[in-house]
């Protein structure tokens, strides 16, 4: 093998920076966001329901708002008929704020652990804790 | 022995029961799941328009009244500085209101009038044609809409609006105003903002803010509906739009 030593000394190096985001983690304690849902209009609720299952809003919350956006600004419904039937009102700040009043404790836990920053608050007005900034 | 006859009427039959299932199953889908409606209140309108009467806009207090409305309701920044100013709905003398067609010789007293201004809601809107991002869109109702999420702040649509009814956000908006109403949003820094025709109101079944605190100097209403109010204060009073020779098509209409 000619050069034998630069191919695997750049075998190595490859390893090394492909394993990094392993290697990197490791001694680190994982900590799970926590987002709280221990706020006074859930506390109200019997059944602590959202709107669809907890898995769907997990999982695809941001794509329900963007279409949301779409629908009540372009075509002006905004009347939102969930998969149970309830009825309710498309509106981030008027709809799902008043539930989840606490944005640090529930919108922020998970964002800031997978590191997106949505620019919703740019305008979108989140309830008075820390209030305005 | 089944027949190659028998077959073929069991398996035209059998797919005829599949086909007639998926069907029956699709049909029964269809009702469940989420879905998006429009507010039963909602007003219905094919055109919607808006007649100032401005033989009843007297004081100062008139105008302030209506201007506050909106500019509190809607999270308007107070900015003093002309250059930098946001205004949804604002006060002009005649002259420059109805700038070319000011007419010299009409009567002191209406040239002396102050006029309620804000964005005409143009049926030919240039400020549309000229968004290249789609942020600024007809709504079925003849409203002038923008999607403050899309916008890129060009500015294209304050060039192209011959009524500077359009206002770019040169400043944080947040840090000029005093009291946020929690119940809509602001903007943000770099985007274009105006008069939205209360879309927001007029989907939940309530009249814009500004005529509901005109108590009455205000007339809004269905252009395309021959017996609404606003068609009959239009065909009863002397009207002027501005800027009619540009060929918007102005949706707001001054009662002289
Ligand atoms: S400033 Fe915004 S709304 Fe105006 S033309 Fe550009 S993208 Fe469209
Ligand atoms: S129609 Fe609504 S947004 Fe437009 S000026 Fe009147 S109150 Fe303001």
């Amino acid at each position: 093998m000619y050069d034998g030593w630069k191919i695997i000394l750049g075998l190595i190096v490859f390893v090394i920076i492909v394993t990094l985001p392993f290697t990197m983690s490791i001694g680190r304690d994982y900590v799970k966001p926590q987002p709280s849902i221990d706020t006074p209009e859930i506390q109200k609720m019997e059944k602590k329901q959202c709107i669809e299952s907890k898995q769907y809003m997990r999982e695809a919350h941001i794509k329900l708002l963007y279409s949301w956006k779409d629908y009540a600004s372009r075509e002006g419904k905004r009347v939102y008929i969930a998969s149970d039937g309830k009825e309710y009102t498309i509106s981030l700040q008027n709809n799902c704020l008043k539930c989840h009043s606490n944005k640090e404790k529930f919108c922020d836990e998970c964002h800031n652990y997978v590191n997106v920053k949505p620019y919703c608050w740019d305008c979108h007005i989140e309830p008075k804790v820390g209030g305005l900034k | 022995m089944i027949t190659r006859r028998d077959f073929l009427k069991i398996s035209a039959f059998a797919s005829l029961i599949g086909l007639g299932g998926s069907l029956s199953i699709e049909a029964l889908e269809k009702k469940q799941g989420p879905q998006v409606l429009k507010d039963l209140k909602a007003l219905k309108g094919k055109r919607w328009a808006m007649a100032i009467d401005t033989r009843k806009f007297k004081t100062q207090e008139d105008f302030d009244k209506v201007i506050k409305a909106c500019h509190k309701a809607h999270n308007v920044p107070e900015i003093m500085n002309p250059l930098h100013e946001v205004k949804w709905i604002w006060t002009e003398d005649y002259e420059h209101s109805f700038p070319g067609t000011a007419e010299h010789y009409i009567s002191k007293e209406v040239k002396e009038r102050k006029f309620l201004l804000l964005c005409n809601h143009c049926d030919n809107a240039p400020c549309i044609r000229v968004c290249p991002v789609k942020a600024t869109f007809k709504r079925e109702d003849g409203i002038t809409m923008q999607d403050m999420h899309r916008c890129i702040g060009c500015k294209f649509c304050m060039a192209g609006c011959p009524y500077g009814a359009r206002n770019y956000n040169f400043l944080p908006p947040r840090d000029y105003i005093k009291e946020l109403n929690p119940e809509y949003p602001t903007r943000m820094l770099g985007v274009v903002e105006k008069c939205t025709f209360c879309n927001e109101r007029i989907d939940r079944g309530l009249l814009p803010y500004c005529v509901e605190a005109s108590e009455g100097k205000i007339i809004f209403g269905d252009l395309y509906e021959p017996n609404s109010e606003i068609r009959k204060v239009l065909a009863e009073n002397i009207i002027i739009r501005r800027k009619v020779e540009l060929g918007t098509q102005p949706m707001v209409f001054y009662i002289i």
